[in-house]
């Protein structure tokens, strides 16, 4: 059924595996970075929280609620760009926000770590933030100057 | 008319499965798959009637109104007026004085915060209900910043309807205004706006009815009900986009300040001073949305073709089956369970997000609402962060709570 096979590509087995059973889910209690980000569009929320020393993201979770594109790609994100230095951080965060920007971009495999899995969601323009937001939320958790900074990501509703 | 639908719509002298034909993007196939339309809360659908009437504007009769000798405007102007006479005669208005074109919903409880709010003052309040529209709260919010009056609100109960007893104990000698909805967007919860509106008036307190969601779907009669304002949007009721209408009790408009200045809302203007046009002109500043105005006409003569008697029982039969339906899927739970509904079942499926099931169902050719419907305050309420909603009118059928319902047992097998 090739509705069905499409809906598969979408929902692949790991986004599933993931939006099931986040990793990395909970609040963290020796954060020194976080944000939130919204999606008006849909209600989701999401918070990271960011332990950060000696220019390394030795530590990151997630909390929020969200679909399960938005929480799959929330947990792959925190397998992605944990131990990582900030700038690998931060250059993945533009690599997925950037893949995502791009419609006609074919070629998942430039998409780091399982955040492959998530690549049909280009296929869904209603469905792109869905799969941004925790990456723009670990972006703005990031760039914050302060100790705790909590930047409202506020995505457009288009 | 085969037999199902025979007895589909069983005494309501509507046969929707021709009436489908007059609806011409029904017919298309979307994903692969029929297409089953159950959003025409947010927008419902336009009858051919209807793009003709705006097609043979553009291509015969367009020219500004109210401005021209020539023939053309002529005709123009008296298509704009006979659709604020028809518009008159659906909701039995008793003047055209009383009915003023908007953009919609939205901008006609914007005229009256912008208008009838200049004369409120601090302290003053206004209650509307938790079931509101962000479109019948936000720009109260906006007046409450501007001039310090208060907003109060009428809490919802877990079924989805209004504290009754609360909203008395609302009311003092401070209230100035009362704007409620007759019919929820998001539960389909049908208010009791006869004792809301009696309660006001008997204090001599004046009020607004948010008409969107009630007048698609239930003959309105704004005489009967006693309400000083009923704002809806011509979109929800087979009209077009961008046109819609406040009614306004003539003995409060013409009271009332302009609140947009230009053409057309005057009589004469010099650098001395200006004289403000009559009513309804003094509040339609510029041209105005004349094809829309035409188009909304034309939806008016289709539904009164149809009957709203007949639209609202066949609706209410189809409800009553969908919701039933609805029911018998494990692990799903309505939203908002009030008696008296009109045209919506908003409902979650156990653990799978209302942003999923939406995808999911498109793919099946089914077109449903997720997300918090622009009334927050409600999700708030409930606790969650949406629904999903389907909404119906007289063109759906069973065949399109089937298609809802096989869908829906698609997605419960991948993601459940
Ligand atoms: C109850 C209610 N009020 C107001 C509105 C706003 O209508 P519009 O967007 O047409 O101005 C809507 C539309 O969704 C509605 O359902």
């Amino acid at each position: 059924m090739a509705v069905q096979e499409q809906l598969q590509a979408l929902y692949r087995s790991t986004v599933l595996e993931h939006s099931r059973a986040p990793h990395h889910f909970g609040q963290l209690a020796t954060s020194n970075r976080q944000a939130t980000g919204h999606n008006p569009l849909c209600g989701d929320k999401c918070t990271v929280y960011l332990e950060v020393a000696n220019d390394e993201l030795t530590e990151i979770t997630f909390e929020g609620a969200g679909c399960a594109i938005c929480m799959a790609s929330a947990s792959i994100m925190t397998d992605t760009v944990r131990g990582c230095s900030l700038a690998s951080a931060s250059a993945a965060a533009d690599q997925v926000l950037e893949s995502f920007a791009d419609r006609q971009a074919a070629d998942h495999s430039e998409l780091p770590g399982d955040m492959a899995a998530l690549g049909a969601v280009r296929q869904y323009p209603s469905r792109i933030r869905c799969a941004t937001l925790a990456w723009q939320t670990l972006q703005a958790a990031l760039t914050g100057k302060a100790q705790t900074v909590t930047t409202e990501v506020t995505t457009n509703q288009s | 008319m085969n037999s199902a639908a025979e007895k589909q719509a069983a005494g309501t002298g509507l046969d929707p499965e021709k009436l489908r034909a007059d609806f011409p993007i029904l017919a298309q196939q979307v994903n692969g798959h029929r297409l089953a339309y159950l959003d025409s809360a947010a927008s419902a659908q336009r009858p051919r009637v209807v793009i003709d009437a705006i097609s043979h504007y553009y291509e015969h009769d367009h020219a500004n109104v109210h401005r021209g000798v020539h023939t053309l405007s002529h005709r123009a102007t008296d298509a704009y007026e006979g659709a604020r006479e028809k518009v008159r005669q659906f909701i039995k208005a008793g003047s055209t004085r009383e009915i003023v074109f908007t953009r919609g919903t939205t901008e006609a409880i914007n005229l009256v915060a912008n208008s009838l709010g200049q004369t409120f003052s601090a302290g003053d309040e206004i209650i509307v209900s938790e079931l509101e529209h962000h479109a019948n709260i936000v720009p109260w919010q906006m007046l409450a910043e501007r001039t310090g009056i208060r907003l109060r609100v009428i809490p919802i109960n877990d079924a989805g309807e209004l504290q009754l007893d609360v909203y008395q104990d609302l009311l003092n000698e401070r209230t100035r205004l009362v704007s409620v909805t007759q019919v929820s967007n998001a539960l389909g919860t049908v208010t009791p706006i006869q004792e809301i509106l009696a309660a006001a008036r008997s204090r001599g307190i004046l009020t607004l009815v948010d008409g969107a969601q009630a007048i698609p779907h239930q003959p309105i009669d704004v005489q009967a009900l006693d309400c000083d304002f009923y704002a809806f949007s011509g979109h929800k009721m087979c009209g077009p986009t961008g046109i819609g209408v406040l009614y306004a009790r003539e003995s409060v408009l013409k009271d009332m300040p302009p609140w947009q200045g230009g053409g057309d809302m005057i009589l004469t203007v010099s650098f001395t001073g200006t004289t403000y046009n009559e009513l309804p002109y003094r509040f339609e500043a510029g041209t105005p949305n004349i094809a829309g105005a035409i188009g909304l006409g034309a939806a008016i003569d289709y539904l009164d073709g149809l009957g709203m008697a007949a639209i609202a029982e066949y609706e209410q039969q189809l409800l009553h089956w969908a919701t039933e339906r609805l029911r018998t899927i494990p692990g799903l739970q309505l939203v908002g369970t009030a008696p008296s509904k009109a045209g919506v079942i908003s409902f979650n499926l156990d653990g799978i997000h209302a942003h999923d099931l939406g995808t999911i169902l498109d793919h099946q050719g089914v077109a449903i609402r997720t997300g918090h419907h622009c009334a927050m305050p409600v999700m708030e309420h409930f606790g969650i962060a949406g629904t999903a909603r389907a909404s119906l009118a007289f063109y759906n059928t069973r065949e399109d709570i089937e298609q809802l319902v096989t869908a829906l047992e698609l997605a419960h097998k991948m993601l459940g």
